[in-house]
């Protein structure tokens, strides 16, 4: 896709479209970075975290108050990343926003690294562990009404996968956050359509989606979860209403990026041989070039 | 104090374990409490009528109730996180093992209504696996109170401590097994009565039951040590193998399944020490229990005076054999 980087605008759209090119960019970089890690490590959610990466780019890029230096002030914005296997993702993000040296990424996996397959608090920048599914938006409401009974005024954002929803402890807590009327609480649905064993549809059905949030209370919008333009806006304008949680399902694609990867399950958490290593980077590369301004 | 002047000031546990949060939580508003409809039997309706902005209700959603009080406990508040035992830690055990335990939000984790409390109701209601499945789990410390001093004690330190702990209460009245001025500390069980002949090892609402075999033994010329092992996570080791090496003999008593709990805890100390002494696990066996009322069953499983010391007659004749 060409980004109209370039388009005579006026100050505030050239700025605005100047960071989604570089936005754009970035997704791509990390794209690059997150498979070479996981090809480092012969281990990994390669699917899944392809699918989230614009997602975690415009949030962290744009959206959350957090840098490496206000990791720990009360104050400060949270994320939690409920669908933890897609932390190749994340911990790309964060090495790029200065939370650790990017190079401590070559350890992912590795013999008593603290680079695990899914996230832990060992990791600067990471609010909670989590790689067993259900649990995030739970603990999102828990930060989320702490903030609201300190007035402290951060938002929480929580990254859900789509299969991830069979887990019945989301709605629990999604009733609850009705209840309270955290409208401080954004959760993202990376709706890839995919889980491990096929389509989400074909495994339990979990359409329709937006009905089902609407009936539990909550602010409901769509976006393309790969247009970084529709991202920055709609996690820009939370909360949808005042007085309630709000929802993004972010329609994506499960491997994109790599047309080989995309839209195939076996990628859940497949680890490229050394031939489609070279393939992806190939396509990735075309990628950036075409992206140049 | 006289038996019948004892259970005059005796209270639940429960009880103490409410009233002592209550105090503590109006001279400090981060305390919270979070329930799943369980306030009532957690006998916080006082605390939700005198701090209504200090109790979270969840409902009938005990996995969101723990997730919650993480997500609370993260953002700096002291979170009691309470329900009856049986569901706390069997309902809600993946969320207390990912996002209590393993990331470390120092979440109170209290089991109201625990063992067999619940007795009549059957076995939904019992919580005779807790103490197996929180010893697995690494950081969690494990505090199961015998009386009214010790809840207190446990319900203050545990407001202070800077990782996860789980609290396990009963709701039968607790008459006081300790002398005023005596010091609690978790970690350090507390010596209930002094005896060589052989030793009590008990948590919770047994310690009372192990107190009575030894009035019941003494009368025999039998001096019976009893020893409240209060925190069953980290367990007193030094305690456990002086009671052992002292006495000679060993009881250990729970209101909990045999697999898993105080005994075989105590078991594993003394044989990697090379400590071998008569000795026997008092519990629930590996099997669907009668139900009944709490003294009942416990009775049926020599969970009482008159069957504690006729376990410690037995083990006092193998030692002499």
């Amino acid at each position: 896709m060409m980004m109209p980087c370039f388009k005579q605008r006026t100050d505030k759209k050239r700025k605005e479209a100047d960071l989604d090119c570089l936005l754009h960019r970035k997704s791509i970089e990390y794209r690059i970075r997150l498979l070479k890690y996981i090809k480092n490590a012969r281990a990994g959610h390669t699917g899944g975290s392809l699918s989230c990466v614009d997602i975690l780019n415009v949030l962290y890029n744009c959206v959350l108050n957090v840098s490496p230096e206000t990791a720990d002030d009360p104050r400060r914005d949270r994320y939690i990343q409920s669908k933890g296997h897609s932390v190749e993702a994340l911990y790309v993000v964060l090495a790029d926003r200065g939370f650790f040296p990017e190079s401590d990424l070559e350890t992912l996996c590795r013999f008593r690294s603290p680079y695990v397959g899914h996230p832990t608090r060992k990791i600067r920048g990471i609010e909670h562990n989590t790689g067993a599914l259900g649990h995030g938006l739970a603990f999102g409401a828990g930060a989320a009404l702490a903030g609201k009974m300190d007035g402290l005024g951060y938002r929480v954002f929580v990254l859900l996968g789509d299969g991830e929803l069979a887990e019945g402890s989301n709605w629990e807590s999604m009733m609850t956050a009705a209840h309270y009327g955290l409208d401080n609480l954004t959760a993202i649905v990376d709706r890839n359509q995919l889980q491990i064993t096929g389509r989400t549809e074909e495994v339990c059905a979990l359409e329709s989606l937006v009905d089902k949030f609407a009936a539990f209370g909550w602010s409901v919008r769509e976006v393309d979860g790969h247009d970084v333009t529709a991202l920055r806006k709609v996690l820009s304008s939370v909360p949808f209403e005042v007085g309630r949680p709000s929802v993004v399902i972010a329609h994506t694609v499960k491997g994109k990026g790599v047309s080989f990867m995309e839209n195939d399950a076996k990628w859940h958490h497949g680890v490229p041989s050394d031939e489609e290593y070279e393939r992806a980077m190939e396509e990735l590369r075309a990628q950036l070039e075409e992206a140049e301004p | 104090m006289s038996g019948a002047a004892a259970m005059e000031t005796a209270k639940a546990n429960l009880d103490v374990f409410s009233e002592t949060l209550l105090a503590l939580a109006r001279k400090n508003r981060n305390i919270l409490v979070v329930t799943s409809d369980s306030r009532g039997s957690g006998k916080l309706v006082p605390f939700a009528q005198a701090l209504p902005g200090q109790i979270v209700e969840v409902g009938i959603a005990e996995q969101n109730l723990v997730g919650i009080a993480a997500g609370l406990a993260s953002a700096g508040k002291i979170v009691f996180a309470v329900s009856p035992g049986s569901f706390l830690t069997a309902r809600s055990l993946e969320q207390i093992k990912n996002d209590v335990c393993y990331s470390d939000h120092p979440v109170k984790l209290v089991g109201i209504s625990s063992g067999v409390s619940y007795g009549a109701l059957g076995s939904t209601h019992h919580s005779l696996h807790d103490l197996a499945v929180l010893r697995a789990i690494p950081n969690c410390t494990i505090v199961v109170p015998a009386d009214n001093f010790e809840t207190a004690e446990a319900v203050k330190a545990a407001a202070e401590m800077p990782h996860p702990v789980f609290l396990r209460f009963g709701k039968r009245p607790m008459p006081p097994l300790h002398r005023p001025g005596t010091k609690f500390t978790v970690g350090k069980s507390l010596l209930v009565r002094r005896g060589n002949d052989i030793a009590f090892i008990a948590t919770g609402e047994t310690v009372v039951q192990a107190a009575g075999a030894c009035d019941l033994l003494a009368r025999e010329g039998i001096s019976a040590r009893v020893l409240s092992m209060h925190t069953v996570k980290p367990l007193d080791e030094e305690a456990v193998l002086q009671a052992a090496q002292e006495c000679g003999a060993v009881v250990t008593v729970e209101e909990h399944s045999c697999a898993g709990g105080l005994g075989e805890a105590c078991a594993a100390v003394l044989l990697q020490s090379g400590v071998s002494v008569p000795f026997r696990i008092v519990g629930f066996p590996d099997e669907e229990t009668v139900s009944g009322s709490q003294l009942d069953m416990m009775a049926y499983y020599g969970i009482s005076p008159e069957g504690l010391a006729e376990t410690a007659r037995t083990l006092l004749n193998r030692k002499r054999l």
